[in-house]
């Protein structure tokens, strides 16, 4: 039980403390996209 | 306007982790390890978890990402994009229909988890309680008695008034999700349904679909991202109250020392499982369990379920991701996230619960059926009521169902929502208002023609088993065979600040393939090809195969609207091509 909980509960906070810890990504701008800007109505 | 995207990492893993945990990590995981080896399950869970789960996790977000930096979220243009090829694009339509069909009833659990946890708050199951007490008589003691046997009668009479309460509690949901029997006497066929239906259940059926389709409405960022990032914590501060609540629960019947919490922690987690033969409890040993290939058939399916995989939701939250970000992480962290819920926080609630107060039996029975309703609408009102402040905490524990149920539910709208918007060219307002069409007729279609909960049962056997089992196989084997495994790790290992395991190319292409076959051909050997029950049904009975030609009808459709949609981005390539030749 207790590797178990242990085990999950320790890869979890890693990963959420590794997610938090590094930088965001840039977003980049690509090239029009293969479809309708259909929510231009909106 | 430009292509939504989430605002942040931890957004995007809150909102898959969302979308993951759900009822099967706090009902059928703990009911389906009970039954398969106690301790010994998470041997092959854990194995599960690393050669399927997180693999096809890794090719549905791969297979995302590099489908939205072409400017496609739905699966049918994800497919296209990657293959070029326009009748690949057919086999995102199981993508599309399976989410959808799964909403139509899973609105209906989480509506009622919402109801539950309304009346538990509000007084409603005391009143459900208070009238099945009033109805016990008491036991008649001649005058001539003593003392004692009046004392005794006495005690016998609460004891059958707790009993009562404690059933009627149980029973409940057969009234309040509209399901009588048809002979009842206070009313007869789907008239007493509907009238039943429109008094309790309606309302919160009405109050989810609104809320789950203002938030899709919303979009992405403003909308789930927003949500998740205050429903998840809150999640989890409701699932360690409650966590808290059962862990001192202690010896609750002094003169029943063997139902002490520890003991039901041990029952959930010692590497011994157990068995019911003839209504008796059988103990089997961790070699036994470990040997027994429906140990290892019952972990792959829990992981399989569990994480979301094969639906194809991942795959189009994954297209909403920056082109720099960390998929590979993100990957591992809602994975991990949803493995917390389930293992730390499921494990540790409901079987140690129900063991002190219902027994073992009930326990096994629910998990070889791996049944989440029958544990948490039949077995667990039973718990609370007999729990100290247990309507207080049946209230939390059927939020928190609510609160899991609807983050799933919000990711199941989004991916027929991208494809009405940019297969269709239909703008938000005309994709919610025709996608909130297509699943309130399902949602009623369950709920009306239910007679028991024959069609919810088979809606949710020929989708949620039959359907995601197809898609996860055909999708790892589309990645590994036909995307390639190059352009496909290349776009998984872009940005990724995780080393990906160097056995990865060889277990995406040889060993989750098998797996997944092996699982598959099981369990159409077990479930289709020996005549089981649900095949059985099928030929017998005509509400199911109402329910069946249902799913059927859906998918036509659906396929249709996949042939407007690749014909039509056909029409703009070629427009847009022609423009950049006059251009130059």
């Amino acid at each position: 039980m207790l590797i178990s909980v242990i085990g999950m509960t320790s890869l979890f906070f890693w990963c959420i403390r590794k997610v938090l810890t590094t930088p965001e990504a840039s977003e980049h701008v690509h090239s029009p996209a293969d479809i309708d800007p259909h929510d231009q109505e909106d | 306007m430009a292509k939504e995207k989430w605002a942040s990492k931890l957004g995007v893993i809150l909102a898959v982790t969302g979308s993951a945990v759900g009822l099967g990590n706090f009902l059928r995981f703990p009911g389906v390890a009970c039954a398969n080896g106690g301790g010994a399950f998470m041997i092959p869970y854990i194995i599960a978890f690393i050669i399927l789960g997180l693999p096809i996790a890794w090719v549905e977000w791969a297979m995302g990402r590099y489908g939205g930096k072409r400017g496609y979220c739905s699966a049918p243009g994800i497919f296209r994009a990657i293959t070029g090829k326009n009748r690949t694009a057919q086999i995102g339509t199981l993508a599309l229909i399976i989410p959808v069909v799964i909403y139509m009833y899973y609105v209906s659990i989480e509506a009622w988890c919402l109801g539950y946890a309304v009346k538990y708050w509000t007084g409603g199951m005391k009143q459900v309680v208070a009238e099945a007490q009033q109805q016990v008589t008491p036991v008649p003691v001649p005058e001539s008695a003593t003392t004692q046997e009046k004392e005794q009668a006495h005690d016998l009479f609460l004891t059958k008034q707790k009993d009562a309460g404690v059933k009627a509690t149980q029973n409940y949901l057969l009234s309040f999700a509209g399901v009588v029997p048809e002979s009842d006497e206070a009313g007869s066929g789907n008239l007493r349904i509907l009238r039943e239906f429109s008094q309790s259940t309606m309302p919160y059926l009405l109050f989810c679909f609104v809320i789950n389709f203002y938030l899709i409405y919303r979009g992405i960022n403003k909308g789930i991202e927003w949500f998740c990032r205050w429903a998840m914590p809150a999640l989890l501060g409701c699932a360690l109250l409650i966590l808290i609540r059962v862990l001192t629960l202690g010896t609750p019947d002094p003169l029943n020392p063997d139902a002490s919490i520890l003991n039901g922690l041990g029952f959930m987690w010692n590497p011994v499982g157990h068995n019911l033969v003839d209504g008796k409890l059988v103990e089997v040993g961790f070699i036994e369990a470990l040997s027994n290939p429906q140990t290892w058939l019952a972990a792959a399916g829990q992981i399989f379920f569990s994480l979301s995989v094969g639906f194809g939701i991942i795959m189009t939250y994954a297209s909403y991701t920056k082109d720099d970000d960390d998929i590979a992480l993100s990957s591992v962290s809602a994975a991990s996230g949803n493995g917390f819920f389930e293992v730390a926080l499921g494990g540790m609630i409901i079987i140690p619960a129900a063991f002190v107060f219902l027994g073992p039996e009930m326990i096994i029975s629910a998990g070889e059926k791996a049944s989440s309703l029958s544990l948490g609408f039949f077995a667990l009102p039973g718990v609370f009521e007999n729990m100290p402040a247990g309507h207080f905490f049946g209230g939390l524990f059927f939020f928190l169902l609510f609160m899991a149920a609807i983050t799933s539910s919000l990711s199941m709208l989004q991916p027929a929502i991208a494809f009405l918007e940019e297969g269709l060219g239909l703008g938000r307002h005309a994709a919610v208002t025709l996608l909130g069409l297509i699943t309130a007729i399902g949602a009623l279609f369950v709920s009306l023609i239910s007679n028991g909960l024959t069609v919810l049962d088979h809606m949710d056997f020929w989708t949620a088993n039959f359907c995601i089992f197809l898609l996860a196989t055909t999708e790892v084997i589309f990645f590994a065979w036909i995307m390639g495994l190059d352009r496909g790790l290349e776009e998984l290992a872009h940005g990724a600040e995780i080393k990906l395991p160097k056995a990865l190319p060889f277990v995406l292409k040889y060993v989750t393939p098998s797996f997944l076959l092996i699982i598959f051909g099981s369990w159409l050997y077990k479930e289709v090809l020996s005549n089981g029950p649900y095949v059985k049904a099928l030929r017998e009975d005509p509400t199911v195969q109402i329910t069946v030609g249902f799913l059927i009808s859906i998918f036509i459709f659906f396929s249709i609207l996949v042939r407007i949609a690749v014909k039509r981005w056909d029409q703009t390539e070629r427009t847009r091509t022609e423009n950049k030749e006059l251009a130059s």
